[in-house]
Order: C-alpha cells, then sequence, then structure tokens
C-alpha cells in the first residue's frame, strides 16, 4: 500500500475486532486472506477411549470410514455396515469390466478400454480443500493436476455465432475488450464523474485501456496486440512467412449473445479455481486407500433396516443383501452416514426435531456421461488438453481428460454433466438415449464425434440404488429450520456426511462433518 | 431454468423415443416447440423417478413412490406443494416449472395413471400455493 492515510492492516484488525467482536475480527481476516481457508484445523486427535467402547459406522463412504480410521486409532471396536459390495460409496469410479445397475434393473457394462474411466461423481479436489488433501497425503493417494481453465477450450451457445463454437480466449478477451471501451469512454465522456474523482477518473481510463487491451482512441479494435491475447489469424512464426496476421474480434453484441461471462464468472468461483487435482487413475483411489487402513472393519451388502437406541446402546437391524439372513449389530455409539434420501425411508429412533430434519432435504440428481473415443481429436486436431468447453445445451460441458495426454489409442471424456432441470431428461432416458442425446449435442461442438465415437457410458444420480441422488440440496429456511437438529447428537447417534455440513456436495463437507461428529461423539463417551 | 430450455430437453426425449419430430439437430436456426401439455412435462421432470406409467421406483431401496392408483393425488395442494417445495428426497420444482406446467401436470396425474379426479388444477391455483417459496437453493 502506497497511500499512507490507509491503515496499516493491523490497526483495521484491532478496530474491527473492537467493533464487532472476535467472529468479525477472524471473518475479516480470512476475507483479506490471513487466516485459515477452510475449517480443517489437522486430522482430530483423539485418544484415550474407554477400554472396551464400540461405534458403528452406517455407510462405507469418506465420511465413515475417517470416522472408523480415526476412531480406531483412539482406541474404539469399530466395525461398519455398507450396502454395496464395495468402499467409497459415492467416491466411485467406473472402468472396462464393471458394471453399473439403477433403480429400475437397467444394467450398463461398461466397455472402457484399460486405463480410461469415469468418475460419475466427485472429480476435483480445490486446493483449499486441505481436509482431503490432508487424508490423501496420509493415505498414500497420488495427486495430478486437473486443469480447469484451458483458455484454448471452447464457448458454445446454440444463439450465438450461427451455433459455432468459439475459443474461450478470443471471446472473453472480446467480452472485457469490448465493456472496457465503453467504461473508459463513459467516464471520458464525463459520464461518471459523480461516482469518481477526477483522480480515480484517469486512472481507470489507463486500466481500462491496458486491461482491456484498447488503442489509443479507447477503442477495442482488431490488432496484433489484441491478438496477441485471443489469438492470431496466423500466429508468430520464423524466416521468409513469419510475420503474424491479427484475428478479427467479435462484436459487442455477438460476445452478449455467447453469455461468455457464465463462464468466466465459473471460474471465479471459490471452489472452482486453480489449483485443482485428482487422483491418479481415478477419485475412487481415495476410498480404496482409506479401505486399506480399515477395510477389514467393513460388512458388505448390509442393507440397514432399522437404527435403534436405548439408554445403554444402539441396536442396528440389517439384512445381508446376498442371502436375506436379517442380523443385528449392537455398539456403544452409532455414526450414520447414510444419505438422507436412503435414511428418512428407514425406521430409526431418534427425537422428533431429528426425524423432521432428516425429511426435509431434498437430493439433487445429477447426470453424468462418459464417451470414449478412438483418439484425442480435441488435442490432435485441437489443441485442447483437459479442461472444458462449456455449452448452453442440457449436456452442459464436454470436459477432456487430464491424463495420459499425447497417448495414442482411445481416451475417455466427460460428455455431459448436467444438473439441476436439465439433469431430468436426461435420466428419463434409458441409457442408449442418454449416449445418442450427448453425441447429438457433442457433434455441434466436436463434429469428430461420431466418426470416432466407440462407447459410453451414463450415471443418473437420482437412478443410483444406494443413494437415489447425488447431494443433500439445503435452502435458506431449511438451513434455519433444520441443520442444528440435523447435526446434533442425538443420544448415542450422530449423522455425518456432507448433507450435515455447509459444504454440502463437496468430499471436503463429508470429511468435515465426520470429523466434527466424532470428535463430539469422543467427549461425550468420555463424559458418559 | 426457463422454459426454452425445458423445450430443448423435451425435443431430445421425443427425439430420443422416436415421436414425430424433427431429426434431432443443433446450431443455426433450431428452435423448439415449448412444453405444453401435462404428459411432456411428466416425461422430462418427473418420470426418471416415478418411472413410465407412474408405477414408481421399485430398486434396491423401494424408493420413489408410485403416482398410480394413489389417493394423496385427491386433495390437489398435495401434489402441487410436494412439486413446489419437494418432499424427502423429492428436489423442489418451484422456479423450475412455470406455474403453468405445473398446473397441467397435476391436472394431467389426478386423470391418468389410474386416478380419477376429474376438476381440473389451475394456474391460479398454484400461484395461492407458491408464496414464500425457498427461492435460494445453495
Amino acid at each position: 500500500m502506497d497511500d499512507i492515510n490507509a491503515p496499516t492492516r493491523r490497526k483495521l484488525f484491532e478496530t474491527i475486532g473492537k467493533a464487532g467482536g472476535m467472529v468479525a475480527l477472524y471473518q475479516a481476516m480470512t476475507s483479506l486472506g490471513h487466516a485459515a481457508e477452510t475449517q480443517f484445523n489437522g486430522p482430530p486427535k483423539l485418544s484415550g477411549a474407554r477400554k472396551g467402547s464400540t461405534v458403528v459406522v452406517l455407510g462405507a463412504g469418506l465420511a465413515g470410514m475417517l470416522a472408523a480410521y480415526e476412531l480406531t486409532k483412539a482406541g474404539y471396536k469399530v466395525r461398519i455396515l455398507e450396502f454395496q459390495g464395495r468402499p467409497g460409496g459415492r467416491n466411485y469410479t467406473l472402468r472396462g469390466g464393471d458394471s453399473h445397475t439403477e433403480i429400475d434393473g437397467t444394467t450398463q457394462k461398461v466397455e472402457f478400454s484399460q486405463g480410461n474411466y469415469l468418475n460419475p461423481g466427485p472429480w476435483r479436489i480445490p486446493h483449499h480443500h486441505r481436509t482431503l488433501l490432508h487424508y490423501c497425503k496420509q493415505l498414500g493417494v497420488q495427486l495430478e493436476p486437473f486443469i480447469q481453465l484451458n483458455h484454448n477450450a471452447y464457448v458454445h451457445n446454440t444463439d450465438a455465432f450461427a451455433g459455432k463454437p468459439v475459443r474461450y480466449k478470443a471471446v472473453a478477451t472480446d467480452f472485457k475488450g469490448h465493456i472496457s471501451e465503453l467504461l473508459a469512454k463513459s467516464l471520458q465522456q464525463n459520464a461518471l464523474d459523480e461516482k469518481v474523482t477526477t483522480e480515480d477518473k484517469e486512472r481507470l481510463i489507463e486500466a481500462m485501456r491496458g486491461w482491456g487491451v484498447l488503442d489509443k482512441d479507447l477503442s477495442y479494435k482488431s490488432s496484433l496486440k489484441v491478438s496477441g491475447q485471443r489469438g492470431y489469424d496466423q500466429p508468430p512464426g520464423a524466416g521468409l512467412g513469419g510475420v503474424p496476421t491479427p484475428s478479427n474480434i467479435t462484436t459487442l453484441h455477438d460476445v452478449l449473445d455467447s453469455k461468455v461471462w457464465n463462464t468466466m464468472s465459473f471460474y471465479f468461483s471459490y471452489v472452482m479455481q486453480t489449483t485443482m487435482f485428482q487422483p491418479v487413475g481415478g477419485i475412487d483411489m481415495i476410498g480404496k486407500g482409506f479401505a486399506r487402513e480399515v477395510g477389514h472393519l467393513i460388512t458388505y451388502n448390509a442393507k440397514v433396516s432399522k437404527i435403534g437406541q436405548n439408554a445403554k446402546g444402539v441396536t442396528i437391524t440389517y439384512e445381508d443383501a446376498l442371502t436375506g439372513a436379517v442380523s443385528q449389530a449392537k455398539a456403544d455409539y452409532c455414526v450414520c452416514t447414510i444419505p438422507l434420501s436412503v435414511l428418512s425411508q428407514l425406521e430409526v429412533q431418534v427425537s422428533d426435531e431429528k426425524a423432521a430434519a432428516i425429511k426435509a432435504v431434498p437430493y439433487s440428481g445429477q447426470v453424468k456421461i462418459g464417451l470414449e473415443f478412438k483418439r484425442r481429436f480435441w488435442e490432435e486436431d485441437e489443441s485442447i488438453y483437459g479442461g472444458h468447453s462449456f455449452t448452453n445445451q442440457p449436456i452442459s460441458l464436454v470436459s477432456y481428460p487430464n491424463f495420459n495426454f499425447f497417448q495414442k489409442g482411445p481416451a475417455v471424456l466427460l460428455g455431459a454433466f448436467a444438473s439441476g432441470a436439465n439433469a431430468y431428461p436426461l435420466a428419463g432416458m434409458t441409457p442408449e438415449q442418454r449416449i445418442e442425446a450427448a453425441l447429438a449435442q457433442g457433434e455441434a461442438i466436436h463434429p469428430q464425434y461420431r466418426k470416432e465415437y466407440m462407447n459410453g457410458t451414463s450415471v443418473a444420480w437420482s437412478r443410483v440404488p444406494w443413494s437415489l441422488g447425488c447431494c443433500a440440496q439445503w435452502n435458506d429456511e431449511s438451513r434455519k429450520e433444520h441443520y442444528q437438529n440435523m447435526v446434533s447428537m442425538d443420544g448415542r447417534i450422530v449423522l455425518a456426511g456432507e448433507h450435515a455440513s455447509y459444504y454440502g456436495c463437496w468430499m471436503e463437507g463429508a470429511m468435515l462433518s465426520s470429523i466434527d461428529a466424532i470428535t463430539r461423539l469422543h467427549k461425550r463417551a468420555l463424559e458418559a | 431454468m426457463n422454459i426454452r430450455y425445458i423445450s430443448h430437453r423435451l425435443l431430445v426425449v421425443m427425439a430420443m423415443m422416436g415421436a414425430s419430430v424433427p431429426a434431432l439437430a443443433v446450431g443455426p436456426g433450431f428452435k423448439l416447440p415449448p412444453a405444453e401439455t401435462g404428459e411432456q412435462v411428466y416425461v422430462q421432470a418427473c418420470q426418471t423417478c416415478h418411472q413410465p406409467g407412474g408405477k414408481g421406483g421399485a430398486g434396491a431401496a423401494s424408493a420413489y413412490p408410485a403416482l398410480a392408483n394413489n389417493p394423496k393425488l385427491g386433495v390437489a395442494a398435495y401434489p402441487i406443494l410436494t412439486i413446489l417445495r419437494g418432499r424427502a428426497a423429492m428436489p423442489w420444482f418451484g422456479g423450475t416449472l412455470s406455474s403453468a406446467q405445473i398446473a397441467k401436470l397435476v391436472t394431467y396425474l389426478r386423470t391418468n395413471f389410474g386416478n380419477n379426479y376429474a376438476t381440473p388444477v389451475t394456474e391460479d391455483d398454484v400461484k395461492k400455493l407458491s408464496v414464500n417459496l425457498p427461492v435460494s437453493g445453495e
């Protein structure tokens, strides 16, 4: 800061602290980048469980396995009941040879080649999701970059540029250039004199000239300088033909048609900012990492029907999904990570308030479609290496693999990631119809689609039998009425999972929730 | 979400199902008919979970209730509120579907799949129940 009148940061913090208390101080520090980015303060340091104390964990997803891992270390005897025949829950990867069955029995056999995969659920990890990064490191899960922002990927809108895709770098540069010109000229014509001081006005005009790549008249026009951001007709070369030629900018009107600001602001989002990571080999490497530690505690194919409790402990009634045999599991405490979409249909002995909370939160139904192609035409023909092309069609995007660049042979890209109202019609189709829809929409961006297509697999989360949806959908009203009741410890039962967090739909939320739940459980157990 | 997007998806659905619509294409000049009938809205938004014929999900978790022969449809406010606000695992569609679409959908449900509640549901019926909707999802 070169403004001598500005308060120092320390003084500013002191003032805020006095005026608003510690919460305000913390929030101010956080917003200025001086405090932790997530609420993760290191793994729970639980120890000294009472001898012989037992915990039953329902669900072997990330929340459940983290709970089992840390509670075992604290000295509890833990067992996990899992509905599926595999660990991980929504931390899920489909590879060639796998099959995927929906609620009505519809089954897809995955045909991907060796090494290719689809992550139907979570797939990317922000750099500030420190809980997840901590456990990846601890469990030996190897991470690689997830290419998020790719300037050379496309922006596609059926109502813009005659339905042709345009490069993000070109249309984003044009959007920035046109609005810079408008702002700079408005300032120059004194239209904003009531809003800015004379000094700031001059600085803003200079800022717009540089930021927007405007010419001496504050106009945004095609030039080599502008091409230095949006790309050239002929890029700089060497020798006799080395001279570059500029590309033509698009008009403000066309840029507005493309709604490119949606894509630009997507990358501004806190949870979407680079750097991002993915596990090498598929997202389920995280679940597998946990299973290496706690897999021996898991009873698979256990379909829970009743969660009971009394003053002495919890009793879980479950059926072996393969044999139909009904059993009971008893323990001192229960960590229940079953998604609310399923839990709301079970008999659960909890307070009326918690029962109401369990029934109060709907689930979203995203659809993802993985398409395998004979070759990496997006790399070979179009120089797109990872990242996303966004479209206003229901598929929403085409996302390119972030690994094995330049390799020959088949590769899988994400051919649809539909959510909200875009997802229901896709989910309602047969798997074959979904693939056809993904090809029909995707070929508007990549004409190579039909020629290079090999096979595809889709996952419609509203039709996944073991989760009946993708993520808990809170709103302001339900947060106010039900959130505290959802997360409170109820007798000997505590819920955990992304649904019991303010970080819904992220693995980080599931894990933060689990840490919070077992920390309170342990405290309660020691006080009992 | 708006009607135009719904329409686009509807066309995809219809094309997939062999309905008599123009060959699926995207790009210049491709405009779509609106999702007008209750049946069209059902196919787009509801059928994925409640299944063709409203027979409900009968999967591993016996999850999604049948709409066929369902006496809860007798009181129109019940399905209207369920659609507007969600219920248990079911997402809310207030803000996703228009009041007119919900009215046509509920009328369709009440007069099909073995249900016989002839009184049509109007857009006004839906609007009256649309106050104080939780609009801000996260």
